[in-house]
């Protein structure tokens, strides 16, 4: 324990090179998963308006068009379905050509019923969509395919960019620990060699450096926490003067902390120890 | 106790280091392993620490299998088989008195036990007085004197040297076999490698005799004299 502490500050420079790294690291990837956390986020939001409209026959009574909201909830991608008299929609109608002359003898017998369905998994809208279709009673469904389609795609490209950006930022870090404490292991190589000469386990002589490799990782992880932190509410308070109409809409930090937390010393965590393990591997069994 | 039968090695560049050694080192015994550069006298000892394995035949020391030992069985070899080098191999920046407790301390020994062993030892090896001193301090043949300490303060039934004298002048190396002498006397098994003719002669003892990695003579009748074969 003693001797992997003691460890970072003999190679002081390396382990300090080590730990920038790390930060510089964790900060790129928690700034980048903040920002896509958000973005994503506010796209989901939008993708809720690719709403379906489903139409409901005329011949039936009110309270036969309103018990097809049972049968439509049934379906399996169905997450939500708001049921809106034709009474409803048009007054929304109405609300939406406000002062517009030529809509004003639209009358509620000329709309039809309808019901607002949103979606589980847009990705699934066609499939839903054939599925309502089936349903009797049913006269019409009106389903945005292209903006759903385009919602999705970005989500997708969101994501597969993050986990790449994250995973060589990982990669990056655990190559620099574990040669920190390569150059740890080189360093000690004579005294290495006498413990192994008068018998200490394998566990005992990694003990160090794999303390030192942790202790790197652990101090990294706990530096770039707190710069991001920093970073995100300097961000936020810097939107909120510019964004005065609130078309962004960002998670306070709060939220965010906990995952954060998990995720940076997870990392720190697992790039400190495998890092130091790993060289330790190759360096002991020369 | 020591036990080779048969024993070759080869290494993986293909020169057949030992050809088919077999002898047996009983506990308690002194024996000198004599023979000319490159007969294969280091790799025996590396073969008793586990450094290598044997290519074919068998290798017991200690009640330890060396040829299928396992991997994390081989530290609890080494700690019954103290080692001691032609260069010392000590740690520069540890005092005299650390660089034997580090040898106790790596083996999870207690601080109330290394307390009284340390200066046991180094009084054993005449050391007591320079415990403060670091090696870079010390003369070559108390160097070797505290490399022998280190060799055994963990209380080994066997101590091999390899050429222990190499790097000394004819009177250190006489009082380096003198301890060794001393040690064995208090129980130990001691294999000693050496190219020191003068030294083998002036101590009676058995003289295992290897060239290009056979044994060519074994037995207590003094130097054996090789290069006339
Ligand atoms: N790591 C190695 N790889 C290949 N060949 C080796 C290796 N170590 C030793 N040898 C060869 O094995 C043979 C025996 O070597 P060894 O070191 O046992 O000799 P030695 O008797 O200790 O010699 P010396 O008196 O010079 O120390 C030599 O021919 C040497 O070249
Ligand atoms: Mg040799």
């Amino acid at each position: 324990m003693k001797e992997g502490i003691r460890g970072i500050f003999l190679h002081g420079f390396m382990s300090f090179a080590a730990i920038c790294v790390t930060v510089a690291c964790l900060l790129i990837v928690g700034t980048f998963s903040c920002l896509v956390y958000n973005v994503n986020r506010m796209v989901e939001d939008l993708n809720k308006t690719s709403e379906v409209l489903v139409y409901i026959d005329t011949a039936l009574t009110d309270a036969e068009a309103k018990s097809i909201g049972t049968l439509l909830n049934d379906v399996d991608n169905v997450y939500k379905s708001t049921f809106k008299s034709r009474e409803e929609a048009l007054e929304d109608f109405i609300a939406d050509h406000d002062g517009n002359d030529a809509f004003s003898g639209v009358e509620a017998a000329d709309l039809r019923h309808r019901f607002i369905v949103e979606l589980e998994d847009n990705r699934l809208m066609e499939q839903t969509v054939d599925q309502i279709q089936q349903i009797s009673g049913v006269a019409k469904v009106n389903a945005p395919y292209e903006l759903a389609e385009g919602f999705s795609m970005l989500q997708d490209v969101l994501q597969i960019a993050s986990a790449a950006v994250i995973i060589i930022l990982l990669l990056v870090s655990l190559l620099i620990i574990s040669n920190t404490v390569k150059l740890a292991m080189h360093e000690r190589r004579d005294e290495i060699a006498i413990m192994k000469m008068v018998g200490a386990t394998n566990g005992f002589i990694r003990l160090p450096f794999v303390v030192e490799g942790f202790t790197l990782g652990m101090v990294g992880a706990a530096a770039a926490f707190g710069l991001l932190w920093l970073l995100y509410n300097t961000m936020m308070d810097r939107l909120a003067i510019v964004d005065t109409l609130k078309l962004f809409t960002f998670e306070p930090f709060e939220n965010l902390m906990l995952p954060m937390v998990v995720t940076f010393f997870g990392a720190g965590l697992f790039v400190g120890v495998v890092g130091s393990w790993t060289s330790i591997r190759k360096f002991m069994d020369v | 106790m020591i036990e080779f039968t048969d024993v070759t090695k080869a290494y993986s560049v293909g020169t057949k280091a030992l050809r088919g050694v077999s002898m047996q080192i009983e506990d308690g015994e002194f024996a000198f392993l004599v023979g000319p550069s490159g007969s294969g006298k280091s790799t025996i000892i590396k073969l008793i620490t586990g450094e290598l394995k044997p290519t074919s035949g068998t290798v017991h020391v200690n009640g330890y299998s060396l040829e299928r030992i396992r991997k994390r069985e081989i530290p609890y070899l080494r700690r019954t088989v103290g080692v001691v080098f032609q260069d010392f191999r000590l740690i520069e920046n540890m005092t005299v008195y650390d660089n034997v407790a580090f040898a106790m301390r790596v083996v999870g020994a207690r601080h109330k036990e290394i307390r009284e062993r340390v200066p046991y030892v180094l009084n054993l090896v005449g050391l007591d007085t320079k415990s403060r001193r670091h090696p870079g301090e010390l003369s070559g043949g108390e160097q070797q004197r505290l490399a022998i300490a280190r060799a055994l303060v963990n209380n080994p039934s066997t101590i091999i040297a390899d050429e222990p004298t190499g790097n000394l002048d004819p009177a250190r190396s006489l009082e380096i076999m003198s301890l060794l002498q001393e040690i064995n006397n208090l129980g130990t098994t001691m294999l000693v490698v050496t190219h020191a003719k003068d030294l083998v002669e002036r101590f009676p003892k058995r003289v295992i005799a290897i060239d290009n990695g056979l044994v060519i003579h074994d037995g207590m009748d003094g130097y054996y004299h090789y290069e006339n074969q």
